[in-house]
């Protein structure tokens, strides 16, 4: 125990931990690489079925005008399909968690959704919005709206019973027990609905642009397939993964600053 | 709707009304926990509930607080013609802080439930008074589990009604923290009507101007035990023991002294 509270001990544990932070997704990237290179080697498959690495990052390097050009579209696509997921979830787990009868009718609903295949929508979407962004928002923030809807709905309904209890006692109105008390309690379930919802997002973009669209990651990953450009389509890819991890990261940290006392995020602090 | 309007009292005001039970019965799933049972709170006098575990002291004690809902009965009158509810303020085993809130901002958390204005003032005073002036601004998880009732102990003086129903508030505390916030108890809430549910019988003799034993299944109360003297008693008196085996003993337990 006094162990543990020596702080030049903890210290030392803590920037250890911290250097081995930094450093592990570089150890990562590096064993992938070096894995990615021996399985060329190994396969001896030609360039235009597994490029190496280095093909790869040339291409990056040659071509960064125009996958720059289209990663905008792609990453502002997610981006804002985040958001309007989001928005939509947490619009519809409120009312589903303050009433019972809007819970009945929404839920089964909710569930038909989710077996619909999102790849059997994504023509119907691009053929009712267009080739444009609207299509791809769409299709990302359709993929969103589920996990974010049923995190926040389950934390909204699993307010501890003592809480409720005390409320009633002091009198409280039921607006005014959402605002000051089910709403907070919830933030930690609407935030892990929401990480999930980070690393999905970018699939149903990518998707809407396969089906059909004349910008984005995803169309010229389809056209170079078509063509055999194998370097551009693993440059593409990168790219998908670079954005996901980056906007999962900075998502993460946001919410862990906005959620200072959730239970999770004191962890790092002992 | 709750009412909720009720007269401003302060701390040292005497609660002036007797608040009975009469034929309370409550069942859960066809299994009576208690039936046709009375119980009077006397007015500005701490009554104690001792019993084993699970034998439906809580939900006694929510009874009194309204909380309780199912197969329920019976009827809760106070002297003064004056509904109970919107009367009672509520302090449970676990602190049930927010976490997100500081000390200060549970505190006044009944005021901000209700819409009205909170008054810091008068909660940094009361969180003065049960020791945590340094840590008003502290969230609940860095403090200690005494001061975290402490805490919960101040948000109930905030709300400041006249009859306090406190569920094992102490329980989960070690035995040092225990006995101070027992005596800090005893002190901030003389003069209010109180219904403490405990299964110490220390603690009870210690705080509890008439303590009964509830047993049984559907469970009865016995007659109250009167420990002479003012509350917080003290623990080593000989009369205070004699008492506590006596209620060991309506507890059921074997005071022979064992036979192994």
């Amino acid at each position: 125990m006094s162990k543990q509270n020596n702080p030049h001990t903890n210290r030392k544990a803590l920037s250890e931990r911290r250097w081995l932070v930094l450093a592990r997704p570089l150890i990562i990237i590096v064993a992938l690489i070096i894995t990615w290179q021996m399985l060329v080697i190994v396969t001896g498959a030609p360039k235009y079925m597994l490029p190496t690495p280095a093909d790869v990052w040339a291409t990056l390097i040659a071509r960064h005008d125009v996958l720059f050009d289209h990663a905008q579209y792609t990453i502002a696509e997610t981006v804002i399909g985040l958001f309007a997921g989001a928005a939509l979830g947490t619009l519809a787990a409120i009312p589903m968690a303050l009433f019972s009868p809007v819970r009945f009718w929404l839920m089964p609903i909710l569930l038909v959704s989710q077996a619909i295949p999102f790849f059997a929508l994504a023509p119907l979407l691009v053929l009712w919005l267009g080739f444009g962004l609207a299509s791809k928002i769409a299709m990302a923030a359709l993929i969103i709206f589920f996990p974010v809807t049923v995190a926040f709905f389950d934390g909204l309904s699993r307010t501890e019973t003592g809480w409720l209890d005390l409320a009633r006692t002091m009198g409280a109105s039921r607006w005014r027990l959402l605002t000051h008390i089910r709403l907070p309690a919830a933030l930690p379930a609407f935030a892990s609905g929401f990480r999930v919802a980070t690393a999905v997002a970018p699939i149903g973009a990518v998707i809407g642009e396969w089906v059909g669209s004349s910008h984005g990651l995803g169309y010229l990953m389809l056209h170079a397939n078509a063509r055999v450009q194998i370097d551009m389509v693993f440059a593409c890819l990168l790219i998908l993964c670079a954005f996901s991890i980056t906007q999962y990261f900075i998502v993460d940290r946001v919410l862990r600053a906005a959620l200072p006392w959730q239970p999770d995020s004191l962890k790092p602090a002992r | 709707m709750r009412n909720t309007a009720q007269a401003p009292q302060t701390a040292q005001n005497l609660t002036k009304f007797d608040v009975a039970l009469r034929g309370g019965s409550v069942a859960f799933n066809g299994t009576d926990i208690f039936h046709d049972l009375d119980l009077t709170l006397r007015a500005g006098s701490f009554t104690c509930l001792l019993g084993p575990s699970g034998v439906g002291k809580s939900t006694l004690l929510r009874y009194f607080a309204g909380l309780v809902e199912g197969d329920v009965s019976g009827t809760i009158t106070c002297s003064d013609n004056t509904p109970l509810a919107g009367r009672v303020a509520y302090m449970a085993q676990q602190d049930l802080l927010l976490p997100w809130r500081s000390v200060l901002e549970n505190v006044v958390l009944g005021a901000v439930l209700r819409g009205e204005k909170p008054e810091h003032d008068k909660a940094s005073q009361l969180i003065t008074e049960v020791g945590l002036a340094e840590a008003a601004h502290l969230r609940p998880a860095e403090l200690s589990g005494g001061m975290k009732q402490r805490a919960a102990l101040a948000r109930t003086l905030m709300e400041d009604r006249p009859v306090v129903l406190m569920d094992e508030p102490f329980s989960a505390l070690d035995p040092l923290n225990r006995l101070r916030l027992q005596e800090l108890a005893a002190r901030v809430l003389r003069g209010k009507t109180v219904l403490l549910v405990t299964h110490d019988p220390l603690e009870a003799l210690r705080l509890g101007d008439h303590v009964h034993v509830l047993s049984g299944s559907p469970a009865r109360l016995q007659d109250a035990i009167t420990p002479k003297g003012q509350s917080p008693r003290n623990i080593a008196d000989p009369g205070i023991l004699a008492q506590q085996a006596e209620l060991l003993g309506q507890l059921g337990a074997d005071l022979s002294g064992g036979t192994a």
